[in-house]
């Protein structure tokens, strides 16, 4: 086939992100050529900063380099600078007489400084902040001359004067609004800032209008002069008030603009061949300035350009970072505070920290933060999935430790942590090397950061934490971003919801079919899609879909859990916690015989028999006589009893006995994470049923039930949920809590993060609300469970199951000599 | 090359694996969903996991322990890992499988 040429213009962040999800998707569609005006392949321009204030080489901030652009086969033509789009042709021409057809264009132009419009803004010394040299000039002047004057207290503005300030240079950052960084700071917040830039050595004047600037006889600045009629000097000047998109090409091409190149949902102009992206274009009206919202933008753009054409790109909540080593600035949303928001404000000026949060209808809509940014990503994460905060209101001010945290998922203060800091305890990770890593491998993603460091990739819990690191070392370049909006894996770009849709509103039954449906871009997926899709095939189709063995990680294939040196741990099953002497003896006998050498007591009230060989595992259950406990799975665990009313004195229910029936009831059920209840018997609650995903209580006039605990990686507490009379009700409640929790979450979503997603009230009306629906949940449990049976059974009465645990003997090879 | 007769195709399942008692310790046979058969030792390279009982796309392996994914072909990690698990010949022939010892070529 012949392939289309893709022609882009502009080699900057934006434009370059886009080339790199597109090959990801289709490698093959198209003949990519890019034009860029300046010399140097890719870099991180957000970076520029680092650079000038000495903390980083031009060298560390290149993300592609010239071996990338050759790898994926791009045509890169460097130092060229596209004059004019012929459209009618399909052709762009450059400066300097070279062309290029296309049969899709994507111009990714980026912006230009703002260059007020007064006397003298030619003259030499005066320049824009924008790219690698500007900040070469600015670097060479400082060895030479004395005087800067920065024009624009913003971002950039202060960004190059404290870099300035570190070059030796004297700096005067003038501004023309009433304190810094009016867009992204309110009053109090920007005099703090301004107090700590000034005891750094900064100067400010503010609010002052520049009027003209001077030349020293040569053709050189010398001196601003303001509207007022002060004068002072200045070698330096560097406009960093704003910033215009970059639209003037696309504009004289006929493609409408208007304070950027006007862009859709897909990234496409006016012209459906023609697609804009990053800071020339203007989507329903803004024209984002920051990297974040352009990864996003990029995402979407090669999604239509693979032409794959599912994914929609509907605006940005954007968050800012001050890159001043030692200065610690957050903003997120609508942080200034509208009609119809409320605020809350933490001010200490003396401790130079303030914070404001602003809520509108019970939602977190913006926060500012300066002095203390620990809680940034979280307040961030907040914003952007729109959680009801009405019941951590009084807390939220102090940020994700207040609320209830034991665990160290959330805001421990990374910032402030030493290099040398472990961040992940499990792979042994500290902060120092992820930092080290983001820097030098120019990493955007928490997957990025696992996959290059290993941290946070194994128990998951201090994802958090190098979410954090990320923030605070890229700021807002950082793709942080809930897993409903994630992409399932590197084989597909659909998100866990979307494969779900598409299984069951278009009757997906296997996973060849689902992912030739689904365009999957590798032949048989990955060790992450696989397990989720077998999971979704045969919990959204039970008895039409066919598990795939194939598909499970070891565990729930050999029905056992795989432990450090290749052996397994076998734990039957103890209804309710309750076993009795025959199956003792028969634990013993079977620990004795293959020499098992621990025999241990589970947390959930069950005895593990560790290190036992994968060839004895049939055998073993053989003797056992008892049921799988499924200690290995995604799916029901166990069901924690207490002793109840048969025997306690204190009991008013008998919670051994509904525990017995509730675990009868979700036997053999696969879930999206693994599902543990308990029981307890009265209010003293020895069945620890507030850390379990269904914990009951019984009390004197019937039966609690609490959901969303969970005991591991970072303790929560289960949520109330309803009160009932009857034993009976309970098992009904819990079948249909169970199912709409099967039915909807993600794969290897708890029921606490599920919760926390769809949340409680969604829950309680398909549950509580809807008798019909809660019975017609109960019935499909019960319909998908019809068609389970208990794994180790199965495995001993059939020869062509049992093949797996056999070693093959090779007779030649024991006559081989080697 | 000194083949060894191991099994019918169809005793492996697809994208599935077995394991052959070797003189130096496991050997693991992999079946690809394109019935290419792939020998390694069943030793990861990062901590000695059982490669046979990991997940198997493509042309690779995940490790059960800890999610390396080994590159069937050449036995080496992918990366940003690095490491390599040594290599053994395997091919079908008449739907059997077959196995040459690899002693000599080591790990690049």
């Amino acid at each position: 086939m012949q392939k289309l040429k893709l022609v882009m213009i502009g080699n900057g962040m934006a434009g370059v992100r886009t080339l790199e999800e597109l090959l990801k998707l289709a490698p093959d569609l198209y003949d990519i050529t890019v034009f860029g005006a300046e010399p140097h392949p890719n870099y991180n321009r957000i970076l520029l900063s680092p650079v000038l204030a000495g903390e980083q080489t031009f060298e560390e901030i290149v993300l592609n380099d010239l071996n990338w652009y050759a790898e994926n086969h791009i045509k890169l033509l460097l130092g060229r600078k596209v004059t004019k789009i012929d459209r009618k042709k399909r052709l762009v021409i450059a400066d300097d007489g070279s062309e290029a057809e296309y049969d899709r264009l994507l111009i990714a132009t980026g912006s230009n400084p703002f260059i007020l419009p007064i006397p003298g803004k030619d003259l030499e010394g005066v320049i824009g902040y924008r790219d690698i040299a500007d900040t070469q000039m600015m670097m060479d002047t400082a060895k030479t001359h004395k005087h800067a004057v920065v024009i624009g207290g913003g971002l950039l503005g202060l960004e190059a004067a404290n870099g300035l300030k570190l070059r030796g240079m004297d700096v005067t950052v003038v501004h023309i609004g009433d304190w810094l960084l009016e867009r992204q700071l309110d009053r109090t917040a920007g005099e703090l800032l301004q107090k700590s830039l000034e005891d750094r050595g900064l100067k400010f004047l503010l609010p002052k209008h520049t009027a003209e600037l001077l030349d020293n006889g040569e053709g050189r600045v010398c001196a601003v002069k303001f509207k007022d009629g002060e004068v002072i000097p200045a070698d330096l000047v560097v406009m960093a008030a704003g910033i215009r998109p970059n639209s003037d090409l696309a504009e004289s091409a006929g493609i409408a603009c208007n304070r950027g190149i006007l862009v859709n949902d897909t990234m496409q102009t006016y012209d459906p061949r023609v697609y804009a992206i990053g800071e020339c274009a203007s989507h329903r009206g803004i024209a984002y300035g920051l990297v974040a919202p352009l990864f996003e933008q990029a995402k979407v753009c090669a999604n239509h350009l693979a032409q794959l054409g599912f994914a929609r790109y509907q605006g940005s909540v954007t968050s800012t970072k001050l890159k001043v080593t030692g200065i610690d600035l957050f903003s997120a949303g609508e942080f200034m505070g509208a009609e119809g928001t409320e605020t809350i404000t933490l001010s200490d000026p003396i401790g130079g920290v303030y914070k404001k949060l602003v809520i509108k209808d019970d939602v977190l809509v913006g926060a500012c933060l300066y002095g203390d940014t620990a809680d940034g990503g979280w307040y961030f994460r907040q914003i952007r999935e729109n959680h009801n905060v009405s019941e951590i209101r009084d807390h939220l001010m102090f940020g994700e430790n207040a609320i209830g945290d034991v665990g160290h998922q959330g805001a421990d203060k990374t910032a402030n942590m030493p290099d040398s800091m472990e961040i992940c305890g499990c792979n042994g990770v500290c902060k120092g090397t992820i930092v080290k890593a983001i820097q030098e491998n120019g990493l955007f993603s928490v997957d990025d950061v696992k996959k290059q460091t290993k941290a946070g990739s194994s128990c998951g819990s201090c994802v958090g934490l190098v979410e954090q690191i990320l923030i605070s070392t890229v700021g807002g370049a950082a793709d942080v971003k809930p897993k409903s909006e994630k992409a399932i894996c590197g084989c597909s770009d659909l998100t866990h919801g979307q494969i779900r849709k598409a299984i069951r509103d278009e009757h997906l039954t296997s996973l060849s079919q689902t992912m030739a449906f689904l365009n999957w871009s590798t032949p048989n997926g990955c060790a992450t899609c696989r397990p989720a899709l077998n999971y979704y095939l045969i919990s959204t189709w039970p008895g039409e879909a066919k598990d795939d063995p194939q598909s499970r990680l070891i565990n729930e294939r050999a029905h056992a859990n795989i432990q450090k040196d290749g052996t397994y741990s076998v734990v039957p099953r103890m209804w309710g916690g309750v076993t009795n002497p025959s199956e003792l003896r028969r634990i013993a006998d079977v620990a004795d015989k293959y020499k098992v050498p621990m025999v241990k007591v589970t947390g959930g009230q069950r005895i593990d028999l560790l290190g036992i060989k994968k060839e004895d595992l049939p055998a073993v259950w053989k003797e056992l006589d008892m049921a799988s406990g499924h200690a290995y799975g995604k799916s029901i665990r166990t069901v924690k009893t207490c002793v109840g009313s048969e025997f306690c004195r204190f009991g008013t229910q008998n919670s051994t006995q509904l525990g017995i029936d509730l675990e009868h009831d979700l036997f053999n059920m696969w879930s999206p994470h693994k599902v543990k209840l308990a029981v307890s018997g009265c209010p003293r609650n020895c069945a620890e049923a507030g850390i379990k995903d269904v914990g009951i209580i019984g009390v004197d006039s019937g039966f609690e039930m609490y959901i969303g605990g969970n005991g591991g990686i970072k303790t929560e507490v289960a949520e109330f949920f309803v009160k009932v009379k009857t034993a009976d009700e309970v098992r009904e409640y819990n079948a249909a809590f169970l199912q709409l929790y099967r039915e909807e979450a993600f794969y290897l979503e708890r029921t606490v993060h599920y919760m926390q997603r769809v949340g409680m009230e969604h829950i309680k009306k398909a549950v509580l609300e809807d008798e019909a629906n809660r019975k017609a949940l109960a019935a499909r449990l019960q319909f998908a469970l019809s068609f389970e049976q208990d794994p180790w059974k199965e495995r001993i009465e059939t020869p062509q199951l049992k093949k797996e645990f056999d070693t093959i003997k090779v007779v030649q090879l024991e006559e081989a000599t080697v | 090359m000194n083949w060894l007769d191991v099994c019918d195709l169809e005793e492996i399942n697809v994208l599935g694996s077995r394991v052959i008692a070797g003189p130096k310790g496991d050997i693991a046979i992999f079946r690809t969903s394109n019935d290419e058969v792939f020998a390694l030792d069943d030793r990861c390279p990062h901590k000695g996991g059982p490669l046979s009982q990991g997940l198997i796309y493509g042309k690779r392996v995940a490790c059960p322990l800890h999610n390396w994914q080994i590159e069937l072909d050449s036995g080496e990690a992918v990366a940003p890992d690095v490491g390599c698990a040594h290599r053994h010949h395997a091919k079908v022939e008449n739907g059997r499988v077959l196995l040459a010892l690899n002693t000599a070529e080591k790990c690049a």
